[in-house]
């Protein structure tokens, strides 16, 4: 797993219980915002469907190489947009293999799991998934 | 001591007016002695980004089940979170919440199991306060603890089990609040929500589908008293003696349902089966209804 990703996995889990939500909340204030290309676009991303919540993901590679994510989620869903958090955070201008390397289930170690229901975990597990689906298609585009 | 009840005559109409309050009442009685609002969500980090003053949050998942075994918190249990959120059996305790106050209804409904006496809904939620402009803040309340008496859990008036809906089969009514696709099967959750939860998809023989969207109007708000009269009773043909179970997926939307028919039409026997689908879809051997197929076994 990509350092940046595993620290804030580990954060999570040495939180004490109850502060493991605020911290999902100041994660999902650090989602940016969309660039002005993609702002209103959604036709130009993709659906999140497995999240509860209308959830956009577009990715993009850079020159270099590395994999820039961009996320739309309505500030009435904190929790989808924590997620997203998480992975912006852990993931952004990552390596393709980065990215296709992350364990699936990262987020298990999370402990949030008491605080937040299996089926509404799984988003975040959702939005893992079809990054690396969009980053997996890139890389055999290129 | 409880608080003077709602004098609106939208919810004069229903036939327990006590259980419901408009946003102007909560407003003029915010801080009052003897009052508890509590804020039930869908999304569990809403309260944190902005809540009703004084409000405390109730998590339909942390707080009232069980952390274990699929089950609501034991009486000791509920009498520690009552504590911890400064209610007293003698308290007025305001439910509201997102997704049309799903959760709200949910945790109104468990406050029942436990027979908390003054429990009341805000009409329209979450929703209709925050459109309405009114104030909301971050500051977490921090109560006083207080007293609460360790009651026990009635799960027989209000409450449906799996084996008595097999038995309810035929013999009372039984109203399946999903979406028309999930209750048909095409479809094993909501539209746009994730598919999974149960291995089989229809509905339990002889249940009608009453979506229970229809209740309520777009702000959130419920439909008039007429309106869920020609709906419930002219339409579905249920009457206030009927006993009637009710079900969704997992119980917070049949939670809306069951406080239409009791405490808005005045239905005098009515349970939430919480087991609902999640339960139903995946249990061995019992029949299941789905158009073009014979129920069996």
């Amino acid at each position: 797993m990509r350092d940046q990703l595993h620290e804030i996995v580990e954060e999570f889990a040495d939180a004490p219980r109850d502060l493991r939500l605020p911290l999902l909340l100041d994660y999902s204030k650090r989602v940016p915002p969309l660039p002005a290309a993609l702002a209103g676009r959604r036709d130009l991303m993709d659906q999140v469907v497995e999240c509860q919540t209308p959830f956009f993901v577009a990715v993009e590679t850079d020159a270099e190489g590395r994999v820039h994510l961009h996320f739309d989620a309505p500030p009435e869903a904190p929790t989808t947009r924590g997620y997203a958090g998480v992975i912006y955070e852990g993931l952004e201008g990552a390596t393709p293999d980065e990215v296709l390397s992350t364990p699936n289930d990262f987020y298990v170690a999370m402990g949030l799991d008491e605080l937040i229901t299996p089926l509404r975990l799984r988003g975040m597990g959702a939005i893992l998934a079809r990054v690396k689906r969009l980053v997996a298609a890139g890389a055999q585009g290129a | 001591m409880p608080l003077e009840l709602d004098p609106d005559p939208k919810l004069a109409a229903y036939a327990h007016p006590e259980r419901l309050v408009t946003t102007a009442w909560l407003a003029e009685h915010l801080g009052e002695p003897g009052l508890v609002v509590a804020e039930s969500d869908e999304d569990v980090l809403l309260y944190d980004t902005g809540h009703i003053p004084g409000a405390v949050k109730i998590d339909w998942h942390a707080d009232l089940n069980d952390p274990v075994a699929r089950d609501y918190v034991d009486p000791e249990g509920f009498a520690r979170l009552m504590a911890a959120k400064g209610v007293t059996r003698d308290t007025t305790l305001v439910f509201y919440g997102d997704n049309f106050n799903w959760w709200a209804a949910y945790a109104l409904w468990v406050c029942s199991l436990f027979g908390h006496p003054d429990v009341r809904l805000l009409d329209g939620g979450r929703r209709k306060w925050i459109d309405e402009g009114r104030e909301i803040t971050t500051d977490v309340p921090a109560p006083a603890p207080t007293d609460y008496p360790v009651v026990p859990r009635d799960d027989t008036a209000i409450r449906a089990f799996r084996d008595q809906v097999l038995a309810h089969i035929g013999t009372g009514r039984l109203v399946d609040v999903r979406s028309p696709q999930e209750y048909s099967g095409e479809l094993l959750h909501m539209p746009d929500y994730p598919q999974e939860g149960s291995l089989r998809g229809g509905h339990i023989p002889t249940a009608g589908n009453v979506p229970w969207k229809r209740a309520a109007n777009d702000d959130g708000t419920f439909k008039t008293a007429e309106e869920l009269v020609a709906i419930y009773e002219r339409e579905q043909g249920l009457s206030p003696q009927d006993d009637v179970v009710a079900y969704c997926r997992i119980g917070e939307r049949s939670s809306h349902t069951w406080f239409v028919l009791t405490h808005l039409l005045g239905f005098e026997r009515v349970r939430n089966y919480d087991g609902s689908w999640v339960e139903w879809g995946n249990s061995v051997r019992v029949p299941i209804e789905r158009p073009g197929h014979p129920i069996r076994p």
